[in-house]
Formats: structure tokens, C-alpha cells, sequence
């Protein structure tokens, strides 16, 4: 049975004249695991603490595990996680102390709290850490004590603004590879990415977002099939801007020029290679397409700041 | 500022918790801590007590040192919850973003700004209680009114945590207090009667220090460690309870707006 964990319906937020969220509505089913993608400054974080009761809406309505929000915030957040985006952990205190005054806030007794805490170190790889100090952390480390300490009032929804921004691949496959065995576990995730493989590995569904709307929404494959060609043929070297003029256009349904790359979105890309036969100087790949595609397809190539 | 910033506090029985972890913090370095509590004072007292002291035998009828022992014990609960409330409450806020990971839980800010402003009470009661226990081993005072100093001592640094966390609200950066201890603690402590009776100031003058609260703080303090009870004392209780109540409503609006739009 599916239940409702979070909805926004028609959500706003202005600050002065920037509207930062211009009618959201979202809506997340317990056991999924949701990604809200977008470029810097699409509205995602705010989005985040629309949900949580940290900022009052403008207008809309905003349900977080049954209670209204801002309302009864309080209520709802004993039951959520919030992994933030920038690590915001208690530097006087070590990795033990981090989890154990943390879980107080959420007005758990001590030895309850204890109870938790060595599987929670045993989860987030630090079961040799308890001791030690948040200074002496790799990055990696910090990240996963930070997903430990949301999960320390054992929330059913946990809220995770950017979890790999920053973190080496390595560090990035172990944080994945945690909240899919959180969410084979029964926890319902909503995740703010940029990170279009974060995004199809992990997510269920997701949602697009731009300039504080919401502009695409469903599963990742769905999104593919419904917003882009499903070949893409990338093509660089010198002479590719030439052939793109020569032939692109005629060729493929989109022809897009990023820098000296030339990307061409098709249903056919066997007719592309044929024209690319024999002309050492161009390279290419041919591939199949991805999130990548959709995201910069919707939201434009310009740099976002 | 937006109507939600100015609606009256809503604290609730969670703000412990964030005492709790500043007390957790204190304990691990108690005893520098409470080194350099005692240190600063009683190095003025005891420098400035026998020094100024044997030039002047007596103040107002008592020895000087006994006289500037009334004012440190004010002095000193001032700049304890003034240190905690601009300085660590700063780190925590905007450094080190201790509120905000507190502001994912059921906590609310007005948990937060409680617990901070009655932390650096905490941290003045420990002050003055250093002290007030000087004041009695070198017999500067036996009378039992002494003890009376140490709900004062709660007091100030309600007044002045919360006064301090007002500036800390508003500060970009840790430069910013400079302007508070020159424009507001500095005159505080020149023109309150610390050092020296109000009555030693130009008219002028003394109608500052009658609205400023540290004077008030140590008008109920010096007849207590003379061992009289003080004039007025319901009125100066209230000079003081306004300012840590103003201050603390002032606070608490400043920080939402920072924290929660």
C-alpha cells in the first residue's frame, strides 16, 4: 500500500522580486526513492526547506507525513532525516557524541540512543571511528556520518540535499550503494541532484526543475522516451562544425553545437555514421541516449551560476 | 521583516537539549575555562584594589577593594555572557552551522536562541559565583546578603546574553562585535560605577549611566556585599528584567529573519 509522505500543491516563494518557487507540486509515495534534478539555482533546496518548515510558504499547501507544514513542523520532523547539502556536523564533539547529542534533540533517551548507535557506525563504515574527532574525517567519511546521524530517530523519509556533491568516485559509489540498502529496507528518499547517474541509478522517479518550476516528471526511462530521441551521436575534432553545416541538419532530427562538439539527437543513427566513414578527422561516439540528454535538452546548455 | 519574525516566542521543553550541548562542550575544556572566568577579574581586582586602594583608603565609607569587588562581580558576569553570546554563539550559528543541523530536528529557533541566551546566563553564574567566593576567602564580605549576588548574576547575563545575541544576529562577521564592545560594553564598564561612584561624573554623563543596565546591576550589588539590602531594588530588577526581555524578543526576531526566510 502506497501512503503519502509528502505532498506541495501549488507551493510559492518569493524573496523581493525572485520567485524562487513558482507553484510546485510534488508528491511522494512511501518505499520510493525520488530525485528532484536541477541546475544551480533551479529552486531545489528551497524546495527542500519549503518541505521541512524551515522557510513559510508564499502561498500553496505543503503535507509532510501527515501533518501541515508549516503548522506542525515540529510533529513531521521527528520522523524525517535531513542529510544537507554543506556537512554540518558538531566539531567539539567526536563521531560517537555526534550521534548521541543529536538523537537528544529529537527527545530520545540516552540509552535508547546508545542502543543505535553501533549499528549506525556499523552502516556508515565508522564502527573504528566512535572516537575519533570530526577533524581528523576523510570527506567521505563526514558524508556517511551525516547520512548516520539523519538516521538516528530512525525516520521513515529521509530528505538528502546533494549526498555526493564533492566526494570522490569512490566515496560516491559507497554513499549509493548505502541508500539503495535503505531503500530495499523500507525507507522512502527524496534526493536533490545534479548528477544525471545519481539520478538513473538510483531514483524511481524524478522531477525536473527550472527557474522554480517543475518541467518534466516521471521515471527515468519515461523521461527519456518522452522528451528525446533515443540515439545520440557526439562528434568532435576539426572539421566538425563544417560537417555539422554540411550534413548535420539533414541528418538528424536535432543538431546541437556545445563548444566544438556537435550533438546529434536521432532515431537513426546508422545514417549519421555512413557520412562519418573515412573522415579521419572527425572522432565520434555513438550511444544510446541518457538523463544527460533530457536535462540538458529542458534546461538549456548556458552556464548556470 | 515578515509578520511570522515578530510573533510572541514559542519555546518548547527541547531547548534543555541544546543546553545540554553546550554544556557538553564547556566540560570538556572546564578547567581552562574556568581559569581564564577567574583570571581576568582577579587580576583587576587585586591589582586595582591594593594599588588604587592604598591611594584612596576609602570609597563611599568602604575599603576600595571592597568597593570594586561589588563592581567586578558585575563586570565579570557581563563579559562572560557577552563573550559567549557574540563569539561561540556566532561560531555555532555561522561558522560551524551548529543551529541550522539543530533546525532539521523537532527544535525550533526559539528553542535555540533560549538555550543560548540561558547558556550564557550558565556561564555568568559560574563567573560571579568565582567570584563571590574570593570575595568571602579574602573576607572582603561574610554577610549573608552576598548571597543574594548569585540569582543577580543570572540576571545580567540574561541581559547581557541576550543583548549579544541581538548583535549576533545581525553580524556578518566576527569584526562586527568590535563596534559592540566600543560603542556599548566599553561605557558600560567606564560609566556604570565599577571603577569609581556614578556621582564622580559630569550631570551629563550620569544621566547616560542611569539608563544603562550594568549601573542598575551594580546598584543592587554593592550594598549587598556591604551587607545592607538596596535601595529601589524592585525598580533596578526591573530595569534589568526589561532589558533582557526586550533583548531577547529583539534577538529572537533578527535570528528568524536571518535563519528562517
Amino acid at each position: 500500500m502506497s501512503i503519502a509522505m509528502l505532498g506541495l500543491r501549488g507551493v510559492r516563494k518569493s524573496y523581493g522580486t525572485n520567485r524562487v518557487v513558482c507553484g510546485v507540486d510534488l508528491e511522494l509515495t512511501s518505499g520510493e526513492c525520488f530525485g528532484l534534478l536541477g541546475p544551480n539555482g533551479a529552486g531545489k533546496t528551497t524546495t527542500l526547506r519549503l518541505a521541512l518548515g524551515l522557510t513559510d510558504p508564499d502561498a500553496g499547501e505543503i503535507r509532510l507525513m501527515g501533518h501541515a507544514v508549516p503548522r506542525q513542523a515540529r510533529e513531521a520532523r521527528l520522523h524525517v532525516g535531513v542529510v544537507p547539502q554543506t556537512d554540518n556536523l558538531d566539531p567539539d564533539f567526536t563521531v560517537f557524541e555526534n550521534l548521541l547529542v543529536y538523537g537528544r534533540y529529537f527527545g530520545l533517551r540516552d540509552s535508547e540512543i546508545e542502543t543505535r548507535i553501533p549499528p549506525l557506525l556499523e552502516f556508515a563504515g565508522l564502527e573504528a571511528r566512535a572516537d575519533a574527532r570530526i577533524q581528523t574525517l576523510s570527506g567521505g567519511m563526514k558524508r556517511r556520518l551525516s547520512l548516520a546521524r539523519a538516521l538516528v530517530n530512525d525516520p521513515a523519509l529521509i530528505f538528502l540535499d546533494e549526498p555526493t556533491t564533492g566526494l570522490d568516485p569512490q566515496a560516491r559509489h559507497l554513499i549509493w550503494e548505502r541508500l539503495k540498502r535503505l531503500v530495499a529496507g523500507g525507507k522512502t528518499i527524496l534526493l536533490t541532484t545534479h548528477f544525471m547517474d545519481e539520478a538513473e541509478r538510483l531514483c524511481h522517479r524524478l522531477a525536473v526543475m527550472d527557474r522554480g518550476h517543475i518541467i518534466a516528471e516521471g521515471s527515468p526511462q519515461q523521461l527519456i522516451v518522452r522528451h528525446i530521441e533515443p540515439q545520440v551521436v557526439k562528434i568532435y575534432g576539426d572539421g566538425a562544425l563544417a560537417w555539422a553545416q554540411q550534413h548535420g541538419r539533414k541528418l538528424c532530427e536535432r543538431c546541437e553545437q556545445a563548444g566544438e562538439t556537435i550533438f546529434c539527437y536521432t532515431h537513426d543513427g546508422d545514417r549519421v555514421l555512413t557520412t562519418l566513414d573515412g573522415r579521419e578527422e572527425l572522432r565520434y561516439l555513438h550511444r544510446r541516449a541518457n538523463l544527460e540528454d533530457v536535462f540538458l535538452k529542458l534546461t538549456g546548455r548556458d552556464l548556470r551560476d | 521583516m515578515r509578520a511570522q519574525h515578530l510573533t510572541p516566542p514559542r519555546v518548547s521543553k527541547r531547548f534543555v537539549q541544546v543546553w545540554k550541548r553546550n554544556f557538553l562542550v564547556w566540560r570538556k575544556l572546564a578547567i581552562t575555562s574556568m581559569l581564564g572566568n577567574l583570571a581576568d577579574p582577579m587580576l583587576y581586582m587585586l591589582g586595582l584594589g591594593f594599588g588604587l586602594g592604598s591611594l584612596l583608603p576609602e570609597v563611599n565609607g568602604i575599603p576600595y577593594i571592597t568597593f570594586l569587588a561589588a563592581g567586578t562581580v558585575c563586570y565579570s558576569t557581563m563579559n562572560s555572557a557577552t563573550f559567549e553570546a557574540l563569539y561561540s554563539a556566532f561560531s555555532r550559528l555561522h561558522v560551524q552551522k551548529t543551529w541550522d543541523a539543530i533546525l532539521n530536528t523537532p527544535m525550533s529557533l526559539d528553542d535555540i536562541v533560549l538555550a543560548e541566551a540561558l547558556w550564557a546566563a550558565s556561564k555568568s553564574l559560574l563567573s560571579g559565583l568565582a567570584i563571590l567566593v574570593i570575595i568571602w576567602v579574602l573576607g572582603l564580605s561574610h554577610s549573608p546578603f552576598t548571597l543574594w549576588i548569585i540569582p543577580l548574576t543570572v540576571l545580567i547575563g540574561l541581559t547581557f546574553g541576550s543583548l549579544g545575541l541581538v548583535m549576533t544576529a545581525l553580524a556578518p562577521s566576527y569584526d562586527f562585535f568590535l563596534y559592540y564592545f566600543t560603542l556599548v560594553i566599553t561605557p558600560m564598564v567606564l560609566l556604570c560605577g565599577v571603577f569609581f561612584p556614578v556621582a564622580q561624573l559630569p550631570p551629563l554623563l550620569q544621566n547616560v549611566s542611569a539608563v544603562l543596565p550594568l549601573t542598575h546591576a551594580i546598584d543592587l550589588a554593592r550594598p549587598l556585599v556591604t551587607g545592607r539590602a538596596p535601595h529601589w531594588a524592585w525598580l533596578h530588577v526591573l530595569v534589568l528584567a526589561s532589558y533582557a526581555a526586550g533583548g531577547f524578543y529583539v534577538a529572537l526576531v533578527l535570528t528568524r529573519r536571518r535563519l528562517l526566510t
